[in-house]
């Protein structure tokens, strides 16, 4: 909502200063969003005083003036002006000043004579038609001061930022009511400038149907239509508004048509109550039917676009055809035109649904949708409609055909709400004296009936007030006048929920920390993509099919930030993320959702240092395999990682896979060093707790076995065996701690050495008790494996 | 003289004040033995076979009372001198040799780095925010970010066919083939709202969550949007809480997570959700209040909308809103870190931008 200061100073009847009154909306719940200078393209004009005139040589109608601008230096401008004078004031645009219309004023020679600058008129400025002359400045402000601090034109506008709910709000006499009762006065309707006086009896009351100046006035759809008023005015000049009333719409930003329009225009930006006007002489039959629209309708709306109106539509209709969408736009063919001299006034209550429907599906946002989609006030529309034909009859002359009418075929009153004072004290937590409560409630308009005898208070709300429908509604406007500013902000004493923190999260949280920990850099990338697996749900509407799918894992958003590292010459890449994944459903089930873990490490595997000649070691896929072992501890304990091809997997002991990692595909540069990920689903159902066991008062024995294996064999399945057979031996561990390939082995074989730590939990272990188990397993391995033992 | 030791071998006689002497000398000569020499006059005089103190003080067994008392005291006293002279003189030979090392050796050098992991600068704010209410006695509750209409409007008092439905671009889910009841559409929560009727759902006030999570909306992706974006929403519900309750709760969460000082003030609004319902503004921490670009000139940073749960929602969760009154909010992570830490665009927080996410070390750990 753009409203005019000056309009509100109009209602307010005193002087407004907008930064205030942007600090007052917003505690009343309306912000504003800007505060805009209108008129300030006028900004760069300043005062300037003519100081001699001479007639051009050249040229009859031309003069030759110097002005003084203020600044010291005396310009020479030609001016075309028959009434310029010595000594008098008039705007004046210095060089480099864009007018209005766009064009820059640049030194010239006119006819010979050099001009530095121009003289203007109020149409130059864009103030008015009027092109008599140069726009003289009746004033005391000296050479060179801004234009706009002389002209009145120093108006503001401020863009309100209104919640849907506020209707009343979208009009400046909603605001000005706001803004009444935060200054404690009273307001009213600013005056209609030389209104013509008129007598303008209240239209007559009907049902579904009524007569007004020979046309036939119909609501075919009650539900659509709450009330239909019309009027028709014949002889009316269309043309040019006067210029108050431009200037209040160009205050709110609404551009000026004509007086008609205009008319309409400036009734629904004070009252909130859109309008419209239609050339009486083109409506067939004659008749102007509120309905539902039929199959294959069409219409020419005032934009010129050909639409089909959809199916039940609610639309204006004369006789033969649609003539309007009801609330939301008219229809070129009957428009108000400069031939026009009859005109019809519709003012009428459309049902808020119906408009948002009709907008919606016609795509097309007006002002007049937007203000009947939150509920015009049906109640106010006689006074609207009334001031709007005084407002019509006054711009654009003409006279009434006969009384209007008013079509209210279900009457009604605006409901009636009780209010509980102990239920305000209950919600907001302060004790208000009804008085208090009652004062809040009559600033908004309300009408407050009884004193809580009964303990409730029976309120009647305003009509331009569809939101207040229940007590609740109630309490809220009495904390909002009352200020939420005044309320105390002491913390009071609560109980705590009897919940825990969701499992998700606290799993989450700790996967963070221990990547974190391990070097990596958590990303949180969109979950909607362009490319997933065959399990993504589909976005039925997404903006951008970039952002089509809901992804299923995400590794390769990981992988699409790696790339997009190495375009940026970055190598050393390590990402992780902790989301969702999502599974669409199958035979029927609704899509899933995960808790997914996933890393992506390329580049050095520590910050270079001197000691490894600039040359740090790049990540391999042992720090792979290792952070993903890591990762799957954390994530999914119960998992086991297995080798499967060229990759790790992990898979719970039904053998469903629960991770892998490995070596990524990318699109690398050469000079990228390999690119490593994994990804694991998280795990909830378990809640993981450290169990202490016994520190062993034994010491232990340590053997390493140096192992000669084929290449193709499996060291976890030596390992595995060792720690299987090795267990009632005392054996209590075994690891691999060095490869050997090459040289002094026969071919085909590799040799690895495995460290076994022997311990006892009730005595020393002796070295022959250790001897006697190592040859056991060592024959273990060489009858069961086929390994040698080289030595020990 | 020659007198038995208790093993019966045969041992001089207990040393004359002359040899006394000699060690006495030798003591003096220790601060300035070097390491080699320092071992072998230890063991010569120390050592538990050979030493030649070692030696005196045994043979002293054979003598009368009052000579062992006598000659015991001064041989005690020398060895105890003994010792401690040889041990600060090893003292003082490692620590030359510590410092003839460092001599060599530059130790302006470059110490050996590990990489630094990161948190977000999303989920540091999130953290952050969760452990100030945690103190507050929430807990954090979850939901799933695909959910029906009914829990992400109908619950929550969006009336169909509102304007308020407007504010909420939505993004549905494709369920083609998925057994849903007829008319119900899936669609991606278009706020973390649905998981306070979740929780309500769930089991009788009181409560008191919070609950983190991401909300989509059918907006495109540009500096200032993204179709998908944190939100934090908080929920305490239980008897006599009021807008009293809200306004000091969230007050005090905006003066722990912005600074002490911080003006925070309530504004009117509305939310379909929540009546009242309520804007809080936190002073702009950039210009302190007098009005900057950051603040759009108004000296306020907008930081969540809050207000008391509209009794429809409580009666649509089943808790008794004669009974029962309680407070909502919901606020940004995403946004909120864009503001503290001055960032332009948010699709940066979407990326993975090492040179980015690497500026945040110190404080994600
Ligand atoms: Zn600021």
């Amino acid at each position: 909502m753009n409203a005019s200061r000056q309009w509100l100073e109009a209602f307010l009847r005193r002087r407004l200063d907008s930064r205030d009154l942007a600090a007052r909306l917003a505690m009343l719940g309306a912000p504003v969003d800007a505060i805009e200078p209108v008129g300030a393209d006028l900004r760069t004009f300043v005062v300037g005083l003519v100081t001699a005139v001479r007639q051009h040589p050249d040229a009859d109608k031309l003069r030759l003036t110097t002005v003084d601008d203020g600044s010291g230096t005396l310009f020479s401008v030609v001016c075309g002006a028959a009434n310029v004078t010595a000594g008098r004031k008039y705007p004046f645009a210095r060089l480099g000043t864009v007018m209005p219309d766009g064009m820059t004023i640049e030194k010239r020679k006119l006819r010979g004579e050099p001009s530095e600058g121009m003289l203007c008129s109020a149409r130059e400025l864009g103030l008015g038609e009027d092109h008599d002359g140069l726009l003289t400045l009746d004033t005391d402000a000296a050479p060179g001061t801004p234009l706009i601090d002389v002209l009145d034109v120093g108006d503001e506008r401020l863009v309100i930022d209104v919640t849907p709910n506020r209707a009343d709000l979208l009009g400046h006499k909603g605001v000005a009511r706001e803004l009444a009762a935060s200054f404690g006065v009273p307001f009213r309707l600013p005056e209609i400038p030389g209104e013509v006086a008129l007598d303008l009896p209240t239209p007559t009351r009907f049902g579904d149907e009524a007569p007004v100046g020979g046309i036939r006035l119909a609501i075919d759809d009650r539900d659509g239509c709450g009330r239909f008023l019309a009027a028709v005015i014949r002889g009316v000049s269309v043309g040019a508004s006067p210029e108050w009333l431009r200037r209040r719409l160009v205050s709110a930003g609404v551009r000026s048509i004509n007086n008609v329009v205009d008319a309409t225009n400036y009734i629904m930006l004070e009252l909130n109550q859109p309008m419209h006007a239609y050339d009486a002489a083109t409506l067939r039959g004659p008749s102007l039917i509120a309905r539902s629209s039929r199959p294959g309708e069409r219409l020419v709306t005032l934009d010129g676009v050909d639409r089909v109106v959809p199916d039940g539509t609610l639309v204006i209709a004369d006789a033969e055809r649609v003539i309007g969408i009801a609330g939301v736009m008219g229809g070129r063919d009957t428009e108000v035109t400069e031939r026009t001299t009859d005109i019809m006034l519709e003012c009428a209550w459309f049902s808020p649904v119906r408009v948002r429907r009709a907008r919606r599906a016609l795509d097309l946002a007006t002002d007049a949708a937007q203000r009947f989609e939150r509920g015009t006030d049906r109640w106010g529309a006689v006074d609207a409609f009334r001031r709007c034909l005084r407002l019509l009859v006054t711009v654009a002359g003409g006279a009434l055909d006969g009384s209007s009418a008013d079509c209210f075929p279900v009457p009604s009153h605006p409901p009636r709400i009780f209010l509980r004072p102990a239920r305000v004290a209950q919600v907001l937590g302060i004790e208000l004296a009804w008085q208090e409560i009652e004062k809040h409630l009559v600033a908004i308009g309300a009408t407050v009936l009884s004193k809580p005898g009964d303990g409730r208070i029976a309120v009647d709300v305003p009509g331009w007030r569809p939101d207040l429908t229940a007590e609740i509604d109630l309490i809220e406007e009495v904390a909002r006048v009352h200020g939420y500013d005044r309320f105390p902000t002491e913390l009071r004493a609560s109980r705590p929920g009897l919940r825990v923190d969701d499992a998700a999260w606290a799993a989450a949280g700790r996967l963070r920390l221990a990547l974190a920990a391990h070097g990596l850099s958590e990303v949180i990338t969109l979950p909607m993509v362009a490319r997933a697996g065959s399990d993504a749900p589909r976005v039925l509407n997404p903006l951008s099919a970039d952002h089509g799918l809901l992804r299923d894992t995400l590794l390769p958003s990981l992988v699409h930030e790696v790339e997009a590292n190495w375009a940026m010459h970055t190598a050393n890449i390590r990402l992780f993320e902790v989301g969702t994944g999502f599974a669409a459903g199958k035979h029927g089930a609704l899509p899933t959702e995960a808790l997914r873990v996933a890393f992506a490490v390329t580049g050095d595997r520590a910050p270079a240092h001197w000691t490894d000649g600039g040359k740090p070691a790049a990540w391999d896929r042992w720090d792979a395999s290792g952070l993903f072992e890591r990762l799957v501890d954390l994530a999914h304990p119960t998992a086991k990682v297995h080798v499967e091809g060229d990759r790790w997997i992990a898979r719970l002991a039904d053998g469903s896979v629960v991770g892998s990692c490995g070596a990524c595909p990318a699109d690398a540069p050469p000079w990228a060093a390999p690119l490593f990920g994994g990804e694991v689903t998280v795990g909830l159902d378990l809640r993981q707790r450290a169990s202490f066991t016994p520190l062993p008062v034994f010491p232990s024995i340590a053997r390493d076995l140096a192992l000669l294996l084929d290449l193709s064999q499996a060291s976890a399945g030596i390992t595995g065996l060792l720690a299987e057979r090795g267990r009632r031996h005392g054996l209590e561990s075994v690891a691999v701690i060095d490869e050997y390939r090459g040289k002094g082995l026969p071919s085909g074989k590799r040799s690895i050495t495995v460290r076994l730590v022997f311990r006892s939990a009730d005595r020393t272990l002796t070295d022959s008790e250790v001897e006697q188990a190592l040859g056991r397993l060592r024959t273990s391995l060489e009858r069961e494996l086929d390994v040698t033992v080289r030595s020990t | 003289m020659l007198v038995s030791d208790p093993c019966g071998a045969p041992v001089t006689a207990p040393s004359d004040p002359e040899s006394l002497d000699a060690l006495r000398q030798r003591l003096a000569a220790v601060a300035s033995l070097e390491l080699a020499a320092l071992d072998a006059e230890e063991i010569a005089v120390l050592g538990r076979k050979q030493g030649e103190l070692t030696h005196l003080l045994k043979a002293m067994a054979t003598l009368p009372l009052d000579e062992k008392k006598q000659r015991g005291a001064a041989l005690n006293a020398l060895k105890l001198e003994f010792d401690a002279a040889v041990a600060a003189r090893r003292t003082e030979l490692k620590h030359g040799a510590e410092a003839r090392d460092a001599r060599e050796v530059d130790l302006t050098m470059p110490g050996r780095a590990t990489w630094t992991g990161t948190r977000h600068p999303v989920t540091v704010v999130m953290d952050e925010i969760v452990d100030i209410f945690r103190e507050l006695g929430f807990v954090v509750a979850l939901g799933p970010d695909i959910e029906n209409e009914e829990r992400n409007f109908g619950a929550l008092n969006f009336p169909p066919d509102h304007p308020a439905l407007d504010m909420h671009d939505t993004l549905y889910v494709d369920t083609a083939g998925a057994d849903l009841p007829a008319g119900e559409r899936l669609l991606l929560r278009t706020h973390t709202s649905p998981v306070q009727v979740r929780v309500m759902r769930a089991g009788p006030p009181p409560y008191r969550v919070v609950i983190p999570g991401l909300a989509y909306r059918n907006d495109p992706f540009d500096a200032s949007h993204a179709p998908a974006f944190t939100q934090m929403e908080g929920l305490a519900v239980d008897e006599g809480i009021s807008f009293v309750d809200l306004k000091a709760t969230l007050s005090h969460f905006a003066r722990r997570f912005f600074q002490s000082d911080a003006q925070v003030r309530f504004r009117p609004s509305y939310f379909p959700f929540t009546e009242p319902s309520a804007e809080m503004d936190v002073s702009c921490a950039l210009c302190g209040g007098s009005g900057c670009a950051a603040c759009k000139g108004s000296g306020w940073m907008e930081i969540l909308g809050c207000g008391m749960v509209h009794e429809n929602v409580l009666s649509n969760c089943g808790v008794d809103p004669e009974r029962y009154t309680g407070f909502a909010f919901g606020m940004g992570p995403h946004r909120i870190a864009m503001l503290r830490y001055g960032l332009a665009d948010i699709r940066l927080l979407y990326g993975g931008d090492m040179r980015f996410l690497a500026q945040f070390g110190a404080l994600g750990q």
